[in-house]
C-alpha cells in the first residue's frame, strides 16, 4: 500500500509533472487580474500581428505579376504542360515498341524462357504435384507464395472499399458515444457532411466527416419481371458452373479466381433481379465475415503448412490421390475451393458496398 | 536445420494472418491485436539478426517443396533481418504514439480496418525486404500500394480522400512500369529469382543481344521505383498524402512506405542486375541528377509552406533525394551511406510527425505555422522531440542525420570522377543550408515564448505519445553516436548481397 503523501503539491514529482504537462499553476486569487490581463494582451498581440499580416498581404508588391500569372500565365502554362505531357506519352510508346524489336521472338525455340524451369513445369508438373491443368499446379505449388499474397491483395482492396463506401444503417445503433458532432447532428444544429477545403486549407473542418448513414433501400428500382424470370432460370446454372470450375481447377483449365468470379456474377445478378432484401435471407454481413474471414484463415493455415513442411524437409502427409481424378492432388483442391469462396464474397462485397454501402 | 531459420516466414505470415481475423474484432481488439503482431514480427526478426550474425553468413529459405528456380524463395542476410528489425521497431512506435489520435480521427466502426490496413502492411514491408524472387517483390508492392491508400484515405476529410487519389493513380503507374519492366526481363533471362537473373544478366552482357531490352527494363523499373518513393520530379502526390493523413498513417508513410521501395531497389541493382552493369548502362548518372535535384528543389518548396505539416512532408522529398545520390555515386561507401540515411531518415521523420500532431492540438486541427507559436510550452516532450528531430534533419552532432551526412562526405571524396564529387559536395552544403533555413526558423517559431491560447478542451494529453516520442529521441542519438555497429553491419550485408 502506498502512503498518500502529504504536501504533495510542492514535492519534486509534483511539479515535474506539471512542467511535463505544461499546465500552469493555478493563478492565485491576488492574481487573477493580472493573469487576465497577461492573456488579453497576448490576444491583443496575435490580433495585431493578424491585421499586420493582412495588410501586408493585401498591398502585395508583385501583384501586377500575380494577375499577369493568374489572368494568362497559367492558360500558357497549361498549354505547354499538355503538349510536353503528349510528347512524353509518344517517346515512351516509341521507345516500348523499339524496345518489342529487340526482344526475343515469341514461339521461337530459342527463347531464354523455354529454359530447365519450363521444361520441368510441363514435363514434371503432373508427377509432383498431381495436377492435369499445369497452371493451376504452378501457382498452387510451385509459386504458392506468390498467390497467397495475391489472395490478400483482394482482401485488403475489399478492406480498403469498406473503408470508403462501408456504412452502418441499422437504426436500432445509438450515436456514437464521446463524438460531440454526432449528437449536435441530432439536434440539428450542425452541419454534417464532408466540408468543402478551399486551397489554402484554412477551412474549419470536423474531425471527422464520413457522410451520414442513410438507408436507400427504399430507393431500389422497382423489381423487372423480364429480369426475375430469366434470373429465376439463369442464376442455378451459372452457380452450378461455377462449382464446376472451382472442383475442376486442377483437371482442365479454371480454378478458385476464375470459378469464384463466375460465383459472384450469379450473386450478382441474383441481387440485380430480386433485390438485397431476398439476397440478405442467405448473403448478409454476417455470411460474408464467416466466409471471409474462414476461408483466408484456413488458406493461410494451409500455406503455413505447406511452406514450413516443405523447406524443413518434412514429408506432406496429404496424398497425390490418382491422378485424374476430382479427389487428387493433395493441397490444392482445398486451396481452390478456399480462394474461390474469397473471390466470390469480394466479387459480391464490391458490388454491394458501391450500390448500397452495406449488405 | 534450426528452427531460428523459419522465423522470417512466421514474421511474414502472422501479421497477414491477423488480417482477416482483426476483420471481424472491434476496433478495441483489433488495437491490442495489431501491437501484439507487430511486436512480436519485431521479435522475431530480432531472433533472426542474432541468429545470422552468429553464423556470419546469409541463407535462403525455400518457399514450399520445390527448389530455387522453380519455386519461391527468401533471402536472410544481416541487412535483411536489421532493417526488419528497425523497421517493426518504427512501425511499433508510430501506432504507439498516434493512438490518441487513431482514436479521434478514424470512426469507431471503422477502427478495425485501419488495423487490418496496419498489419497487411508490415507483413509487405517485411516481405519486401526478405524476398529473393522479382514477382514475390511485385505482388507485395501491390499490398503495400493498397494498404498505404487506405491509410490515408480513412481520416475522411475531402483533402484525404484526394490525396488518396492521387496517390493512387501515380502509385498505380509506379506499379505499371514495375511489371512491364519485370516482363521484359522475364522475356530474356527466362528467371524471376535473384540469383538465376543474375546469371543470365551476365551472360546477355557478354554476348550482347539482348542489351536494348536489358537497358529499357532497368531504366523502367528504376522510374517506377522512383515513382513510388517520391523522387523529385514524381513528389506531386506526397504533401497532400503525407500532410492531412492522421498521426500514425504519416508517420508510418513517411518512414516506412517508400522504403520498403527504395530496399527493393537496392536488392534489384545489387542482386539482379550487379553494380558494373549498372553502371556501364549509366543509370547511375540519372539517378545522381534528379537525387541532386530533389535535395535543393524539395527544400525550396519546404520554405514556401506555411502549414507545417506540408512543411515536413516537402523536407521528405529532398531526403529521398540524398538516398537517390547515394545510389548515383555507386560505390560501397555511398550505398552504405544511403541505406544508413535510409534508418536515420526513419527515426526522424516519424518523430517529427508524431511531435507535431501533438503540438498542433488545440489549434483547431490546422499545422499553421502561426498557430503553433510558443506550442512547445503546451507539450514539453513533443517539442524537445520535433528539436531533436529537425536538427537531426538539419545535420547537427551527436544526432543520426549528422552521422549520415558525414558518411555521405566521405563516399563523395572516394569517388572517381572529380565532378560528382564536386557536385555531390556543394549539394550536401546547399541542402543543409536550406534545411536549417526552414526547420531552425520553425523551432524558434514554437519556442517563441508567446502562448495562443488553444481552443478549449482540445489539447489531448497521451502518456502513450510521450513514451514513444521519447523512445525516437533515444533511437536518433543512439543512431547518431553509436553508429559504428551499425555501420558494420550494413557493411557485412551488402558483402553478403554479392
Amino acid at each position: 500500500m502506498s502512503r498518500i503523501r502529504k504536501n504533495y503539491e510542492n514535492s519534486f514529482a509534483h511539479r515535474f509533472l506539471v512542467f511535463v504537462k505544461g499546465d500552469k499553476p493555478l493563478p492565485e486569487e491576488d492574481h487573477v487580474e493580472e493573469w487576465r490581463n497577461r492573456v488579453a494582451e497576448v490576444k491583443e498581440t496575435e490580433r495585431t500581428e493578424n491585421a499586420n499580416y493582412i495588410e501586408l498581404a493585401e498591398t502585395d508588391p508583385y501583384e501586377d505579376a500575380k494577375r499577369f500569372a493568374q489572368m494568362s500565365g497559367v492558360k500558357v502554362f497549361r498549354k505547354i504542360y499538355y503538349v510536353l505531357a503528349v510528347l512524353m506519352c509518344l517517346m515512351i510508346i516509341g521507345m516500348l515498341i523499339m524496345n518489342v524489336m529487340y526482344m526475343p521472338r515469341f514461339g521461337s525455340a530459342e527463347t531464354p524462357t523455354n529454359n530447365e524451369v519450363a521444361e520441368r513445369y510441363l514435363e514434371k508438373g503432373s508427377e509432383e504435384t498431381g495436377v492435369v491443368n499445369t497452371v493451376t499446379g504452378m501457382i498452387l505449388q510451385y509459386r504458392a507464395f506468390d498467390t497467397f499474397g495475391e489472395t490478400n491483395v483482394l482482401f485488403v482492396a475489399a478492406c480498403s472499399v469498406m473503408i470508403l463506401l462501408f456504412r452502418k444503417t441499422e437504426p436500432e445503433k445509438a450515436p456514437r458515444k464521446g463524438k460531440r458532432k454526432r449528437k449536435d447532428a441530432a439536434a440539428g444544429n450542425a452541419p454534417e457532411g464532408p466540408s468543402v477545403s478551399t486551397a489554402d486549407g484554412q477551412t474549419e473542418a470536423p474531425s471527422c466527416v464520413w457522410p451520414p448513414a442513410m438507408d436507400t433501400e427504399e430507393m431500389e428500382p422497382a423489381p423487372d419481371v423480364i429480369l426475375q424470370n430469366v434470373a429465376r432460370v439463369v442464376v442455378p446454372l451459372i452457380f452450378l458452373f461455377g462449382l464446376y470450375i472451382l472442383l475442376n481447377g486442377h483437371l482442365s483449365p479454371g480454378g478458385g479466381f476464375s470459378g469464384g468470379a463466375v460465383i459472384g456474377a450469379g450473386l450478382i445478378l441474383y441481387n440485380a433481379a430480386f433485390g438485397f432484401r431476398a439476397t440478405r435471407r442467405f448473403f448478409d454481413e454476417k455470411v460474408y465475415d464467416i466466409i471471409k474471414v474462414g476461408s483466408l484463415c484456413l488458406y493461410a493455415l494451409i500455406i503455413a503448412y505447406y511452406l514450413f513442411t516443405g523447406a524443413n524437409g518434412i514429408a506432406s502427409v496429404v496424398p497425390l490421390g490418382r491422378l485424374g481424378t476430382i479427389l487428387s492432388s493433395g493441397l490444392i483442391l482445398p486451396i481452390n475451393l478456399l480462394v474461390g469462396l474469397e473471390v466470390a464474397c469480394t466479387m459480391y462485397a464490391f458490388y454491394a458496398l458501391f450500390r448500397r454501402g452495406t449488405f | 536445420m534450426d528452427f531460428v531459420r523459419n522465423f522470417p516466414l512466421f514474421s511474414i505470415l502472422l501479421p497477414m494472418v491477423s488480417g482477416p481475423i482483426s476483420s471481424v474484432m472491434s476496433g478495441k481488439w483489433a488495437k491490442r491485436l495489431n501491437f501484439a503482431v507487430v511486436t512480436v514480427s519485431g521479435l522475431l526478426s530480432v531472433a533472426a539478426l542474432v541468429y545470422v550474425l552468429s553464423t556470419g553468413e546469409a541463407y535462403t529459405y525455400r518457399m514450399g517443396a520445390f527448389p530455387a528456380p522453380f519455386g519461391n524463395e527468401i533471402r536472410v542476410g544481416v541487412l535483411e533481418a536489421m532493417t526488419a528489425t528497425f523497421f517493426c521497431f518504427v512501425m511499433l512506435l508510430s501506432i504507439v504514439g498516434g493512438y490518441r489520435f487513431t482514436a479521434v480521427d478514424v470512426p469507431e466502426e471503422k477502427q478495425n480496418l485501419y488495423y487490418i490496413m496496419l498489419n497487411l502492411l508490415l507483413s509487405s514491408l517485411l516481405a519486401l525486404i526478405y524476398t529473393n524472387d522479382m514477382f514475390t517483390g511485385y505482388v507485395f508492392i501491390e499490398i503495400n500500394t493498397i494498404a498505404a491508400c487506405g491509410l490515408i484515405m480513412i481520416r475522411g476529410w475531402g483533402r484525404n480522400l484526394l490525396a488518396a487519389i492521387k496517390y493512387m493513380i501515380m502509385s498505380l503507374l509506379g506499379s505499371g512500369l514495375v511489371l512491364i519492366s519485370l516482363s521484359i526481363l522475364y522475356g530474356i533471362t527466362g528467371h524471376l529469382l535473384m540469383e538465376q537473373m543474375h546469371e543470365s544478366v551476365v551472360k546477355i552482357m557478354e554476348q550482347g543481344t539482348y542489351t536494348e531490352p536489358l537497358t529499357v527494363a532497368v531504366g523502367l523499373f528504376c522510374v517506377g521505383i522512383a515513382i513510388k518513393s517520391a523522387l523529385f520530379p514524381f513528389h506531386s502526390w506526397l504533401p497532400d498524402a503525407y500532410g492531412y493523413s492522421t498521426c500514425a498513417s504519416s508517420a508510418i508513410l513517411s518512414s516506412l512506405v517508400s522504403k520498403g521501395y527504395i530496399f527493393l531497389l537496392i536488392k534489384f541493382f545489387y542482386r539482379v542486375i550487379g553494380t558494373d552493369i549498372i553502371h556501364q548502362i549509366q543509370v547511375d548518372d540519372v539517378l545522381f541528377v534528379f537525387g541532386i535535384a530533389g535535395m535543393v528543389f524539395g527544400s525550396v518548396s519546404a520554405i514556401q509552406q506555411t502549414d507545417v505539416s506540408r512543411m515536413i512532408a516537402f523536407s521528405s522529398v529532398a531526403q529521398i533525394g540524398y538516398i537517390y545520390m547515394g545510389f548515383g555515386l555507386n560505390t560501397e561507401a555511398g550505398m552504405i551511406a544511403s541505406i544508413f540515411h535510409i534508418l536515420a531518415h526513419a527515426a526522424g521523420k516519424s518523430m517529427l510527425f508524431i511531435s507535431l500532431n501533438s503540438l498542433s492540438d488545440g489549434t483547431w486541427e490546422y499545422a499553421n505555422y502561426r498557430r503553433l507559436r510558443g506550442a512547445a510550452y503546451r507539450h514539453r516532450i513533443a517539442g524537445l522531440g520535433f528539436a531533436v528531430g529537425s536538427l537531426s534533419m538539419v545535420g547537427i552532432p551527436l544526432l543520426a542525420g549528422f552521422t549520415s551526412k558525414v558518411y555521405y562526405a566521405k563516399a563523395a571524396f572516394g569517388v572517381g570522377s572529380t565532378y560528382k564529387m564536386l557536385i555531390a559536395l556543394v549539394a550536401l552544403a546547399i541542402s543543409t543550408i536550406l534545411n536549417a533555413m526552414y526547420f531552425i526558423g520553425q523551432l524558434i517559431n514554437i519556442y517563441t515564448p508567446l502562448v495562443v491560447e488553444p481552443e478549449p478542451g482540445k489539447v489531448r494529453h497521451a502518456t502513450a505519445t510521450r513514451i514513444a516520442v521519447f523512445m525516437f529521441i533515444i533511437v536518433n542519438f543512439v543512431l547518431g553516436m553509436g553508429s559504428e555497429p551499425v555501420f558494420r553491419w550494413i557493411q557485412t550485408g551488402l558483402a553478403q548481397f554479392k
